[in-house]
């Protein structure tokens, strides 16, 4: 690859060409603030705060200026050390400053920076412009007061999940991120994924608080307060307390969840393994009696409300199958209260999800299996409990490893898994396989479709059948495959598809950052997990076949269907809008 | 009950036409720039030459036939200030905020304007007869301060004169 040679304050460096000039400064070891810039993503060069001396009549912003050969960069003198600090007063001048409360206080960007320049007073006090508050969703917040408009979450809606619920209106002062037509998050086609909120470098998007609801319900002694973590919680937690990514952490956090007063420490694993007994079986009955292919995974709540609003006349190549989190809430509510002997509406269930769309979900009327009681109570994401954690004051990383609690917590390596892209096929193919050919796997790591590519496909022989398979995370590469289905284009058995960009590992509840060096090492993690455990294969979870036994008597069964199985809802991709209410109101 | 007597019905049926007719007309546009990139502002701007603004059923349509996100269609068409979300008056009076009328009491002018008019900059009358925006100087600063009604030039307005403008366009009512 061509390079080119240039330097920066009086070091030469040489970077491909087409590399910018924060690139390169990278390359060269020396930092430069940055707001809006994203790796990979997004660089528009709105937040003016990398402004860099390139010899040029105007300082230039590094993020969007090309390195050229023998350009000569200073990326600190008084006039652009001047520059960027008067950048970011103005910035603050129009900010809410309620640090100590806002949710990213000390981890803020925008603080960060403000730190790293050295600003200690208000120099500008100045006209704030209209907050917006909107508490709509119940996924996530929106808070215009904070925003400094860098339109990171714009950029990461539209082009990385291809739903474009988020976009600037007005100008100037007035100018405000929004969803279409000034509505509500809640009444626009969001699918509350939550990656604005994990791209958003300050406290102007952020996931709605339930930690106090959860403080609450344990408590209240006459609650049972159990709790279920999905698999990517447990790669990626350690964040929150200052650990490497990629460190596993689940018997740390099993053991804090108990010192915090949970009744009963469950695994939302369990009912992974009960997933892919479940879908595996739909897979093979819809093969074999002419149903509906591809079939396409329903676990990941964001897709799900892609796919309705997006999409609603493919809605019958989902799998009916609830998601773990709510086949988990399910039996919660009746296999484990009969078999405890608690009322159900006394069984309290928390989520611990990597996600802000389960909040959502959990609150969908078809999610309860007693009229009026949802299976699942509250959704807290990994921040969240990151929070909680801290308000414990426990020493996270030392705390010794605990057990998940017998029946519900019990799990295997494919569960595990479910918390990387490709991880919900893998862990089907590996139970499929066995089921259909009645062959023990010799090799149970199907590493073809690993790895954090947006689509990846294979095909798997099982028995007498080539089993073609396509994978997708985030949804504007879940569009391509639903355009290729549209289009008779696909002809694929199954497909799995998650919401996030490499799966739930980057989920919108994970810590923040997330960014593609974070998502490999969570992924690493997840593996390590799963290589990890003695039992790898779904169907041979001794805790789901007593299940069966016990309780559901055979997967896609009646009770099954009662309490695994669901339907959805097509939704419109527009809000509505009121013909006659007209506003000729002005500004 | 007995047919209506009034001729209004007639009216209705009209409008409800003409209403449909603009409606094609969009269809076409529409058209035209199907599966383009960078057309957005084109599209608005003639949807714009048909209904006279851009109402949400419009954007909506827009949207979806050039497959660009809603919100970025409202976005587009709220940034620039000759695009118009709400219906637009029979006049639009300008008045000129540029520097000389500016400190000429163009401001005064404009405020008694809203009281006037009770509506606001950017805002239209509710019986759809004037629009009231500002000018960013016409190049006339001797006639500080100017307002605009269309093709109307109105020099030195002070503010008593600001309900004789108005009258001249409503016949006094």
């Amino acid at each position: 690859m061509e390079q080119v040679t240039l330097t920066i304050d009086g070091k030469e460096v040489s970077v491909p060409k087409g590399s910018t000039v924060l690139d390169a400064s990278k390359a060269a070891g020396i930092g430069i603030p940055t707001l809006c810039h994203l790796e990979n993503v997004h660089a528009i060069g709105a937040c003016r705060i990398c402004l860099v001396d390139v010899g040029a009549r105007s300082l230039q912003t590094a993020c969007t200026y090309p390195a050229s050969e023998g350009m000569k960069v200073v990326t600190n003198n008084p006039r652009v050390r001047s520059a960027r600090k008067t950048v970011v007063e103005l910035m603050l001048s129009a900010h809410r400053q309620e640090c100590t409360c806002c949710p990213r206080s000390l981890n803020c960007e925008l603080q960060k920076v403000a730190k790293i320049l050295g600003i200690q007073e208000h120099r500008f006090d100045g006209e704030m412009p209209e907050q917006i508050l909107d508490t709509s969703s119940p996924s996530i917040t929106r808070d215009s007061s904070k925003c400094i408009l860098c339109r990171r979450c714009v950029t990461v809606c539209q082009q990385v999940q291809g739903v474009g619920a988020l976009f600037p209106v007005d100008r100037g002062f007035e100018t405000a991120i929004v969803p279409a037509l000034k509505n509500d998050l809640i009444d626009v086609a969001c699918v509350m994924c939550g990656q604005c909120v994990s791209v958003c470098p300050v406290g102007a998007l952020y996931e709605k608080d339930s930690t106090d609801d959860v403080w609450k319900a344990i408590a209240d002694p006459t609650k049972h307060v159990v709790v279920q973590t999905a698999p990517a919680v447990r790669a990626a937690l350690g964040e929150e307390f200052g650990m490497p990514a990629g460190t596993r952490v689940t018997g740390q956090m099993v053991t804090a969840l108990r010192q915090m007063g949970f009744d009963k420490v469950f695994d939302t694993d369990f009912t992974a393994d009960l997933t892919i007994l479940e879908e595996g079986n739909e897979l093979l009955h819809r093969v074999k009696n002419g149903g509906t292919l591809p079939m396409i995974t329903s676990c990941s709540p964001g897709w799900i409300k892609y796919i309705e609003h997006f999409y609603p006349t493919l809605l019958p190549h989902l799998s009916t199958c609830k998601s773990p989190q709510q086949m988990f809430g399910a039996l919660a509510k009746t296999y484990y209260a009969e078999k405890a002997g608690i009322k159900p509406e006394d069984i309290f269930v928390v989520s611990i999800m990597p996600c802000t769309a389960k909040k959502y979900e959990c609150q969908r009327t078809e999610m309860s299996a007693h009229p009026g009681i949802p299976d699942v109570d509250v959704v807290l994401t990994t921040r969240e409990l990151g929070k909680m954690i801290r308000e414990m004051g426990m020493d996270f990383a030392n705390l010794p490893k605990g057990e998940c609690d017998s029946p519900l917590g019990l799990s295997t390596g494919a569960a595990v898994i479910f918390g990387a892209t490709g991880g919900v096929m893998e862990a089907a193919l590996r139970t499929v396989y066995e089921v259909v050919t009645g062959e023990t796997l010799d090799n149970v790591n199907f590493t073809a479709i690993r790895g954090l590519e947006g689509v990846k496909e294979a095909t798997v022989k099982v028995g007498d059948l080539d089993v073609k398979v396509a994978i997708a995370s985030g949804l504007s590469n879940a569009k391509k495959l639903m355009e290729k289905i549209k289009n008779g284009e696909a002809d694929y058995h199954f497909i799995e598809i998650m919401c996030c960009p490499g799966g739930c590992l980057g989920g919108g509840g994970q810590p923040i950052p997330t960014t593609n060096e974070i998502r490999k090492a969570r992924m690493g993690a997840i593996y390590e997990e799963d290589e990890h455990l003695t039992i790898r294969k779904s169907h041979e979870n001794p805790a789901v076949l007593a299940l069966y036994a016990e309780f559901l008597g055979e997967p896609l069964g009646h009770k099954s269907h009662e309490l695994l199985h669901t339907h959805y809802t097509p939704r419109a991709k527009y809000p509505e809008t009121d013909k006659e209410e007209v506003t000729t109101g002005g500004e | 009950m007995s047919a209506h007597q009034c001729g209004c019905e007639g009216q209705v049926k009209q409008a409800q036409a003409d209403e449909a007719e603009k409606y094609v007309k969009l269809a076409q546009i529409i058209d035209e720039y199907k599966g383009q990139r960078g057309v957005l502002i084109q599209a608005l701007h003639k949807a714009q030459g048909v209904f006279g603004w851009l109402p949400e059923e419009v954007q909506i349509k827009v949207a979806d036939g050039l497959d660009i996100p809603l919100a970025e269609v409202h976005g587009v068409a709220t940034f620039y200030s000759f695009f118009h979300i709400i219906p637009r008056g029979e006049h639009t009076i300008r008045v000129c905020l540029g520097t000389a009328c500016y400190v000429r009491g163009g401001k005064q002018v404009l405020e008694q304007f809203e009281k006037e008019l009770k509506t606001k900059v950017r805002g239209t009358t509710e019986d759809r007869t004037f629009s009231l925006e500002i000018n960013r100087c016409v190049g006339a600063c001797g006639l500080a301060p100017v307002v605009t009604v269309g093709a109307d030039i109105y020099r030195r307005v002070k503010l008593d004169k600001v309900p004789e403008i108005i009258a001249k366009y409503t016949g006094g009512k």
